[in-house]
């Protein structure tokens, strides 16, 4: 057996369904080996950058690892944006790379780059492997750190003389060798016990919950400590679908863009239990106004999340489902009325709510269309920007794992190789991607492994024929000067769909979006819907960059 | 606030990369560093000296912890640790001044290593603080070269504040 063939069997023992990639020069021995072995599946993108975004995708809808493959050198650097974003989110999910022969290492050779330098401070952990039997160990190693404690992608570079040398197949999965690896998963019993006691004494608590309750598989018990304690609920990006959308205790996102009341029941909060949330500058504005009349629990795996932004008064290191776990038990249930009745005069009095500019079709209607033809059970794939917030704030969400967003890097170019990816870990539901005309045309290249998957896969374009975000910023930072912001209206979307397989319309009055999008939702491979929105509209309320969470612009009191 | 770390890694390629870029990444005021195998060669030892407030020197110790290749960190300053540093420095000093310089050296504790026409090259070891002290008296002399070491520093024995092992549990050596 050759060194490549024990990677491709040992990715075979993890149990990988798929694999995204693109083969190169340095990663041929391993190619060769997946033809021979015939597994595990491989999808071949067009350019790496969209196989790093599809691993995230699956890993992101199934919880399971991602995988992608490249070559050395270029297809290597190609992976970096896409973990990067996983880093970001913590996405558990393995790269491949192959390298040039460990003799041409340090010689400028033909695709040669440093790709563990390059990607050691977007990692959790990588390996330049040396020694060929060192590869079962090695990729055992990978997935168990992608995975546990605080998920995270990991890096495997490997040399093409390496994967070409002989070596022996040993029992699998080899010992682990990580003696410095040792994730905190029980929260200490005392501090949980503290945080019971806060909670049952808070009048004003919230529960603020982030992407560690999806990825430590803890939204049920979200669900119960909210309800036995009645807990108002709020979630970071990342968080959406922890609690289900249309549950009367959620208050849906905060911060930056966040519902006003969100933001006020935070500001007003005597405790704030933060789960799986890492107290993010999109959340808290200006952090010494973040909260500040709240006592603060923080719940998380990775201790230097506690303390790094916000000081906390009672931290608990651990995993959000044993902590959680423990906490549902100790904590009394409660009503608190006095509390849900300001929330509510709240949440009447500052709805989160928006314009219809007619003859335009409003970018929040399309979301909430999309909302209610799917009733918010769709896997959602986004790209980064106006629509990204617009899903944030008007998708709701109702279970974990439907939102597939990348929330840290906020890397364009995201959205339609994860709604790949999350298409293929997906079966039993509609998995949709919400693009803008921007974000769209970083990765666009991606229509063709789309149309050659074949797979139901809506793709939704609200084409302002603007880098939306950037334009709404220049509008309301640089007294509307748009700087480089505005793109042509020359690309027609639907044609360039056509030519690479996969069909599509335009839309461009509100009478036709709801059959649209419903065309759309029952086409039996991808489809591409082409829908012009107002080209001004923005993503409000807002936080200014730096402001207090409670002082937000664009919030839209009751309309009398 | 100047901070003293031991900290014991794995004795592998790219080990002090992952340190030092977590250092630049973040930001963290790293004042020196010192590394060697220890008695195990699977293993080696850094003293790194950082210059930061409480919450900054947490924030250290616990992204350290996180490289899988980093065993155990612990702070020892609060610890009276045994500091050393070892200065090599090249006086300016011809056959006038050579036995001025040598003199001084007794006086500091340093050994003279190598001698020329024009210059005498001596070795300080000490705390850091003692090693500062003889090269300010030295410079008066014109240095030629200068290179230090860095601190070493080890915990004495007993020392090792329990509660501060206590939060590095879980981690084996």
């Amino acid at each position: 057996m050759t060194g490549a063939e024990a990677l491709i069997w040992s990715l075979v023992a993890e149990g990988v369904e798929v694999i995204f990639g693109y083969p190169g020069g340095a990663v041929l021995p391993a190619y060769d080996a997946l033809h021979r072995i015939g597994q595990p599946r491989h999808v071949l993108v067009r350019h790496e950058q969209g196989a790093a975004h599809m691993a995230e995708g699956y890993a992101r809808a199934s919880g399971r690892v991602g995988v992608c493959m490249a070559t050395s050198g270029p297809g290597a650097t190609n992976l970096v944006t896409g973990l990067a974003s996983a880093y970001m989110d913590s996405i558990p999910v393995v790269a491949i790379t192959g390298q040039v022969p460990t003799a041409l290492i340090g010689r400028d050779a033909f695709q040669e780059s440093d790709v563990c330098g390059i990607t050691m401070p977007i990692t959790k952990h990588n390996y330049l492997v040396r020694d060929v039997r060192d590869i079962p160990r090695v990729v055992h190693e990978a997935f168990h750190l992608a995975r546990s404690g605080r998920p995270g992608p990991v890096l495997v570079d490997l040399p093409k003389d390496v994967a070409n040398a002989p070596t022996r197949w040993e029992s699998y999965p080899p010992p682990l060798d990580l003696p410095g690896y040792r994730p905190t998963l029980d929260g200490h019993p005392r501090q949980i016990e503290l945080a019971a006691r806060l909670i049952d004494e808070a009048r004003r608590p919230v529960l603020y919950v982030g992407g560690g309750v999806i990825a430590s598989g803890a939204a049920e018990l979200v669900r119960a400590l909210a309800e036995r304690a009645h807990l108002p609920v709020v979630m970071t990006l990342m968080g959406l679908g922890a609690l289900p959308g249309r549950h009367p205790l959620s208050l849906g996102m905060l911060g930056m863009h966040g519902a006003a009341y969100a933001n006020y029941a935070v500001s007003q909060a005597d405790l704030l239990v933060a789960v799986g949330a890492r107290f993010d500058d999109r959340v808290t504005g200006d952090t010494r106004r973040f909260a500040s009349k709240a006592r603060k629990i923080h719940i998380d795996v990775d201790p230097a999340e506690i303390g790094k932004n916000v000081p906390v008064d009672v931290p608990i290191v651990g995993d959000a489902r044993r902590v959680l776990q423990e906490l549902v038990r100790l904590v009394s249930p409660a009503r608190r009325d006095a509390w849900w009745e300001q929330i509510r005069a709240w949440q009447e009095a500052y709805p989160l709510t928006y314009e219809r500019r007619p003859p335009y079709i409003a970018p929040q209607d399309v979301v909430a269309q999309l909302d209610a033809l799917t009733a918010g059970e769709a896997v959602v794939a986004t790209d980064v920007g106006q629509h990204q917030m617009w899903v944030a704030q008007f998708y709701r969400f109702q279970a974990p794992r439907l939102n597939i967003t990348s929330g840290g890097l906020g890397a364009m170019g995201f959205g339609l190789p994860a709604a790949i990816g999350a298409r293929l870990a997906v079966s039993d539901r509609p998995v949709v991607a919400v693009l803008g005309d921007g974000g769209l045309m970083m990765t666009v290249q991606e229509l063709a492994t789309a149309a050659s998957l074949g797979l139901p896969l809506p793709i939704v374009v609200l084409n302002n024929y603007a880098l939306g975000m950037v334009k709404q910023w220049q509008a309301i930072f640089y007294e509307s000067r748009y700087s480089h912001s505005l793109l042509p209206a020359q690309t027609d979307l639907v044609t360039v769909a056509r030519g690479f397989g996969v069909p599509g319309r335009r839309v461009e009055r509100p009478e036709e979006l709801t059959g649209a999008l419903a065309e759309a939702l029952a086409a039996s491979g991808p489809y591409l819907l082409d829908v012009v929105v107002d080209p001004d509209a923005q993503v409000l309320p807002m936080v200014p960059p730096g402001g207090a969470i409670d002082e937000m612009i664009g919030v839209r009191g009751r309309q009398a | 606030m100047r901070r003293i770390l031991a900290v014991l890694v794995r004795n592998r390629p790219g080990v002090m990369a992952r340190v030092s870029s977590l250092f630049s990444r973040r930001g963290f005021n790293l004042a020196s560093v010192a590394v060697g195998p220890t008695d195990d060669p699977q293993l080696a030892r850094m003293t790194l000296v950082v210059d930061e407030d409480e919450a900054g020197v947490e924030q250290v110790v616990k992204q350290l912890h996180k490289l899988i290749d980093v065993l155990k960190v612990s702070d020892i300053t609060a610890d009276a640790p045994i500091e050393r540093e070892l200065a090599l420095v090249r006086v300016a000093a011809d056959a006038g001044r050579r036995l001025e310089v040598v003199h001084l050296a007794e006086v500091f504790g340093g050994r003279v290593v190598d001698v020329d026409e024009e210059s005498v090259t001596l070795e300080l070891v000490g705390t850091p603080d003692d090693v500062e002290a003889a090269l300010r008296i030295l410079r008066g002399f014109g240095l030629k070269e200068l290179v230090r070491s860095g601190t070493l520093a080890m915990a004495r024995p007993g020392r090792l504040a329990a509660a501060r092992s206590a939060e590095m549990e879980g981690v084996r050596i």
